[in-house]
């Protein structure tokens, strides 16, 4: 079957997954990324690589974080940036999803920034603009349902390589709400396309997906084993409306179930890090101490999420 | 339309229920077969159909079929041999009144195409509370009664519902799905749902519900008909319990002989069924099923349109168009699962019909001739202006079959000839 995001020349023309993309794809994104660091440095934040280009960040789900980042990504490569809230605009007036597209595309749009609570959003969007004819526009997924979350996975990826170096002898931990988390299955597929020894999803059956161990991944239901001697830990947000119900029985419960404490951490290697993809909930999956402490890299993540998102924009635009 | 005498002529007769394959003529005049074989005295053609290459076989007879339009869809059905089609009760309105039943039959009437016969709703306004007026909607036309796709959620309404209908001698047919364990599921939970991020709906989700319908049928003794089968122990349910003496039949759509939750692909909504397709060794225990004759195969052609399925796939609407692609699908499994072609007519003429309690699927003398002449070698491509459908909605698009219909008798009249 033809990868959607891949050119006929098997160049990436969206961005709209990780399955399925080779290592060297992968690793082409974040040496990009590398050479973006600095930009961020510089008393001007700008390189001219996306200049007279039009950038469209459309979120059908509201995400302040992530379209800010992507928006700032935009204007360091010196990009028009427009956002449309989407969510409470052309679509509350019953204006479908492909309409919207084809008039942002009739504005001249030369990449979508796609955001939406549907999985699979984003390769609507991709079939259309191909069915149409508009392949010269680009799309990247922002986060679609459960699916795919490819930049948060791709960033993910440049901090495991910044604090790790190499892939090949790591153990990582993917800790919480699997099944209704995109960022795990990006991070899952991402660390296995670029070698990591092992991943390990760690949870609550009830937060687990059907057969996730044909993802390639070791299953956990019990934190501590999930950690031991692991060299990343990965924390997944656990959305409110989780917590009480037929998932889980309360926040509390949680916490002590799967929530990573010092103690639990103290189970991982030395210099184990963690991550966490953010807004955390402090005391229920993750407790302060560690949150705010020498092992966590959260802040790093942020700040290589600009880089990293720099990087796929440039890519997608030809350079 | 006037009807002819029409004499079917060198044709390869295949009629699954008295067991006839071989070439032989067939002669029709008042509506009726009149004779097989050797024209009856005095005998004089209106016209001769020359079917020497060709399949000559009863019309195909459809558990489920939905008609958007009536006018296009029942073109679509006499276009793809189908003769004699049940259509479910989630119209718009449900089929829960009686006037609306005898409408749509006088309707189907004066089209004069494929005869229609009703399912009506078990419950008022398919919403699994109160029961419908099942003798009024009888004396109407309906020929069983069903929820379509809608849940019942009190098993005590469902008890009951079936207990009327059993008190009166109806057939029931329900399309087995917990809805609680289906709830916000838009594909088969397992490795691809998972991977793709769509929720789920288990196995168990049909298991549960067919153990409590084949409870309830055993404690009450309705006729009772399962709808669409979509796993391997769903079917293994199925048969142990007919082998333990329950009056059950059960049917499988075509779609599901074919395809399986990896045809999703890149989220394609052409994949999405309801219920949903499942594992390969689910289609395999589904193909077995069909081919030992313990399910049946519906087209449950369900025209969408073109809106409906540009969505994301969790919001396009389930379903595929079948009418036309029925006899190029069984062909094409009998191809594959090396089945004779008398057995593999057999599911979507004689036995349909058997489990419809209508008198179709079967060409023989004194019986109306609602008959289909195909040419089972004749290759084609499936594309949409190739479908009379209003619906286009198919992931059959681009696939080559083999077999096509040529002609389709209804009731002694040529009503589609290509």
């Amino acid at each position: 079957m033809h990868n959607p995001q891949l050119n006929a020349h098997g160049e990436l023309n969206h961005l709209l997954s990780i399955d399925g993309l080779p290592r060297d794809v992968l690793t082409h994104i974040l040496d990009t990324a590398s050479s973006f660091l600095e930009v961020s440095d510089r008393d001007v934040k700008k390189v001219p690589l996306l200049r007279g280009k039009s950038v469209f960040n459309l979120f059908f789900e509201n995400s302040t974080r992530t379209r800010t980042t992507f928006e700032i990504a935009a204007k360091r490569l010196s990009a028009d940036v427009i956002n449309l809230d989407v969510a409470r605009s052309s679509t509350a007036k019953g204006e479908t999803l492909l309409d919207t597209v084809d008039n942002l595309v009739s504005m001249h749009a030369d990449m979508f920034v796609v955001r939406h609570a549907s999985s699979g959003a984003p390769y609507l969007i991709a079939e259309h603009l191909r069915r149409t004819g508009r392949d010269d526009v680009h799309v990247v997924n922002a986060g679609d349902g459960r699916h795919a979350h490819p930049t948060q996975g791709l960033l993910d990826m440049f901090t495991i390589r910044h604090f790790k170096k190499d892939f090949s002898n790591l153990t990582v931990a993917i800790v919480g709400d699997i099944l209704h988390s995109r960022v795990a299955r990006s991070d899952i597929h991402a660390l296995g396309a670029l070698g990591a020894a092992e991943v390990r999803a760690v949870g609550p059956q009830t937060l687990l997906p059907t057969a996730i161990e044909r993802m390639g991944v070791r299953v956990f239901k019990d934190l501590r084993e999930g950690i031991r001697d692991c060299d990343v830990v990965i924390m997944l947000r656990l959305q409110n409306e989780r917590m009480n119900g037929a998932l889980l029985p309360s926040a509390g419960e949680y916490f002590k179930c799967y929530g990573l404490t010092p103690e639990v951490l103290a189970l991982a290697k030395e210099d184990a890090i963690v991550m966490h993809p953010g807004p955390m909930n402090r005391g229920v999956e993750i407790d302060s101490a560690v949150a705010d402490g020498p092992q966590a890299v959260i802040l790093s993540q942020v700040t290589f999420g600009i880089a990293v998102r720099m990087a796929v924009m440039s890519i997608l635009a030809g350079n | 339309m006037q009807a002819q005498n029409i004499h079917i002529r060198n044709g390869r007769l295949v009629d699954p229920k008295s067991g006839i394959d071989r070439q032989v003529d067939v002669f029709v005049a008042d509506g009726l077969v009149q004779a097989i074989g050797t024209a009856p005295n005095g005998f004089v053609a209106d016209r001769v159909i020359d079917a020497a290459g060709r399949v000559v076989c009863p019309g195909f007879v459809d558990l489920s079929a939905r008609l958007s339009s009536l006018d296009s869809e029942l073109v679509a059905a006499v276009a793809g041999g189908v003769t004699a089609l049940a259509c479910p009760p989630d119209t718009h309105p449900p089929l829960d009144e009686p006037e609306l039943v005898e409408r749509l039959v006088r309707r189907s009437e004066a089209i004069g195409l494929a005869h229609v016969y009703p399912i009506g709703a078990l419950t008022q306004q398919l919403a699994g509370e109160k029961l419908s007026e099942m003798v009024g909607l009888s004396r109407a036309g309906c020929i069983a009664f069903s929820q379509a796709t809608k849940p019942i959620f009190d098993t005590q309404v469902l008890l009951r519902a079936m207990q009327y209908a059993a008190n009166f001698g109806y057939a029931i047919r329900l399309q087995p799905q917990d809805h609680y364990l289906a709830r916000d599921g838009v594909a088969h939970d397992g490795e691809v749902a998972s991977r793709l991020g769509l929720s789920g709906i288990p196995v168990c989700a049909e298991t549960l519900a067919i153990s409590t319908a084949l409870h309830l049928a055993e404690e009450t003794g309705v006729r009772l008909h399962l709808s669409k089968l979509s796993s391997a122990a769903g079917v293994a349910l199925v048969r142990e319990a007919r082998n333990s003496g329950v009056k059950v039949s059960c049917d499988v759509a075509i779609h599901h002989l074919h395809l399986s939750e990896t045809d999703i692909g890149y989220f394609d909504s052409h994949a999405r069924f309801d219920p949903p397709l499942r594992t390969s060794s689910d289609r395999e225990a589904l193909r077995a099923a069909v081919a030992e004759g313990l399910a049946v195969v519906c087209s449950d052609h369900t025209p969408v349109d073109e809106d409906g399925k540009q969505l994301p796939f969790g919001e396009a609407l389930p379903g595929a168009v079948g009418l036309e692609l029925l006899l190029p699908l069984v062909l094409k499994w009998a191809d594959e699962a090396r089945v004779p072609l008398l057995l593999a007519l057999a599911r979507v003429t004689c036995d349909p019909a058997a489990v419809l309690g209508i008198e179709a699927g079967s060409v023989s003398v004194g019986r109306p001739a609602d008959i289909c002449i195909f040419d089972a070698q004749e290759p084609w491509c499936v594309s949409p202006e190739t479908l009379r459908s209003q619906g286009k909605n198919t992931p059959c698009i681009g696939w080559e079959m083999t077999g096509r219909v040529c002609a389709t008798l209804v009731s002694g009249r040529v009503v589609y000839e290509r």
